[in-house]
């Protein structure tokens, strides 16, 4: 399959990509490619321009720095999944990184294509939600911050103007007391989630919750928050009980679709479990 | 749509080469410089067959496009072997059985050949986490898994290799 005719241009600065997405609405950024240039081929998408970000400097690392992890949207997931840092302190995104496509895609695509994009199906979109990330996006006016509960509008769609381009994921730098995890059932590697559940959480000495992400992959029309979920293990001693409670409220949350993956209630009684295991893990972690 | 003038040097050669932008990186090894060694398989990103490494990382070439590779380093499967000497990996396949039909084979062996530049002694949960992005329709993975082993232990013993 041969993509539809298109121009390309690969800038090596942001002011020169913002320039060239401004002069054409119908252009698309090139990032690490893998969803972008198979929906090409499928004739799903036909952007007129490739702005190929490749060649910009400065848009992949990963660091801490002022409270924050601050990741680079260019940074590829490989070097997410091989990062010592990201592997010792940040076990959710870890998690994340090794279930996304396989490993060759994952030495080319990016983490900030796999946001923009906004697949439902995305690996990385629930873990940021459970995270509380925010992302940074430069247009012609300057950068801005969006939180990424205000991110997903939609399938396939973000709150990123089109002649905006996402330059850095952040997310809170690891606390003593946090843990996390992210759990994927998939019929093979490199699938689409049939069911994923990403679970941040923090614990005090005593054992109580201070604070809760969950939120839910392939499970709806954009990956799905779950504050009732959330709400049942923040301020309450997590154990068993509590695990089985806010799994299913998260079970309630999603809103699946019969395909053939799984039936509705399938995908219910996947997220009931692994919310569950997710939050045992995730406790463990957090003791560590 | 636009043609861009790209330099690349694949398998050691420098070669230029004039391509629209859609051209894709496994169509510019195979029908422009007649290197019909990297296959295409599923042409959708999923099985690998197309598996190049483009500047030392196992990419899919189909999901690639040519102009992408302007300025970079490409080794396909006909640039393992150097000096009439085999690559350890492509011996490993040959001692091992590691083929039935052949078609996954030379992404296959890409892979392996990244993997164990990434990790010479690596486990066999190691060897089958690092080639699950490439699939053999044949199911021949336990005799793949053992020319990869069988060329890991080759190369603890042998010269580092070129490729």
């Amino acid at each position: 399959m041969i993509p539809p005719a298109f121009d390309y241009a690969a800038p090596t600065s942001l002011p020169d990509a913002l320039a060239l997405l401004g002069q054409n609405p119908e252009a698309k950024i090139l990032a690490g490619g893998h969803s972008l240039i198979p929906a090409m081929k499928f004739r799903l998408a036909t952007p007129a321009l490739l702005v190929d970000i490749n060649k910009i400097d400065g848009l992949a690392y990963i660091r801490e720095e002022g409270g924050w992890l601050k990741i680079g949207a260019l940074t590829r997931e490989a070097d997410l999944d091989q990062s010592a840092l990201v592997r010792e302190k940040y076990p959710l995104l870890a998690d994340t990184a090794r279930m996304i496509a396989d490993p060759l895609v994952r030495n080319l695509a990016t983490v900030g294509g796999n946001l923009a994009h906004a697949d439902p199906a995305n690996d990385h979109p629930a873990t940021m939600l459970a995270y509380r990330a925010e992302v940074t996006a430069i247009g012609p006016t300057g950068s801005r911050v969006i939180p990424i509960a205000e991110f997903f509008t939609g399938p396939f769609t973000t709150s990123l103007a089109a002649d905006e381009i996402l330059t850095e994921i952040r997310l809170p730098a690891r606390k003593p007391g946090d843990g996390g995890c992210y759990l994927k059932i998939e019929r093979k590697v490199g699938d689409y989630a049939t069911a994923a559940v990403a679970v941040q959480i923090n614990v005090d000495n005593a054992g109580v919750c201070k604070s809760a992400g969950i939120a839910l992959t392939n499970l709806g029309l954009t990956p799905i928050p779950c504050a009732a979920a959330e709400a049942v293990l923040v301020g309450h001693t997590l154990n068993e009980a509590a695990f089985k409670a806010a799994a299913q409220r998260a079970a309630e949350a999603a809103e699946p679709t019969s395909d053939y993956r799984g039936d509705e209630d399938y995908k219910r009684a996947l997220v009931r479990t692994l919310t569950v295991r997710a939050l045992r893990t995730a406790l463990e972690r957090a003791r560590l | 749509m636009s043609t861009h003038h790209i330099q690349l040097t694949i398998n050691g050669q420098t070669r230029e080469a004039d391509v629209p932008a859609r051209l894709l990186l496994v169509h510019l090894i195979r029908d422009n410089f007649d290197l019909t060694g990297t296959h295409i398989g599923c042409d959708t990103t999923s099985c690998g067959a197309c598996t190049v490494l483009l500047n030392g990382k196992p990419v899919k070439s189909c999901t690639v496009l040519a102009v992408q590779a302007d300025g970079g380093e490409v080794l396909t499967v006909e640039g393992l072997e150097q000096g009439g000497q085999l690559h350890p990996v492509q011996e490993g396949f040959t001692a091992k059985h590691g083929l039935q039909c052949g078609f996954c084979t030379p992404g296959m062996m890409m892979t392996a050949v990244a993997l164990l530049r990434e990790n010479p002694d690596p486990t066999e949960d190691e060897i089958r986490w690092g080639i699950s992005g490439n699939l053999c329709r044949c199911t021949g993975y336990m005799n793949i898994v053992k020319a990869i082993q069988y060329a890991a232990e080759k190369m603890k013993t042998r010269e580092p290799q070129p490729a």
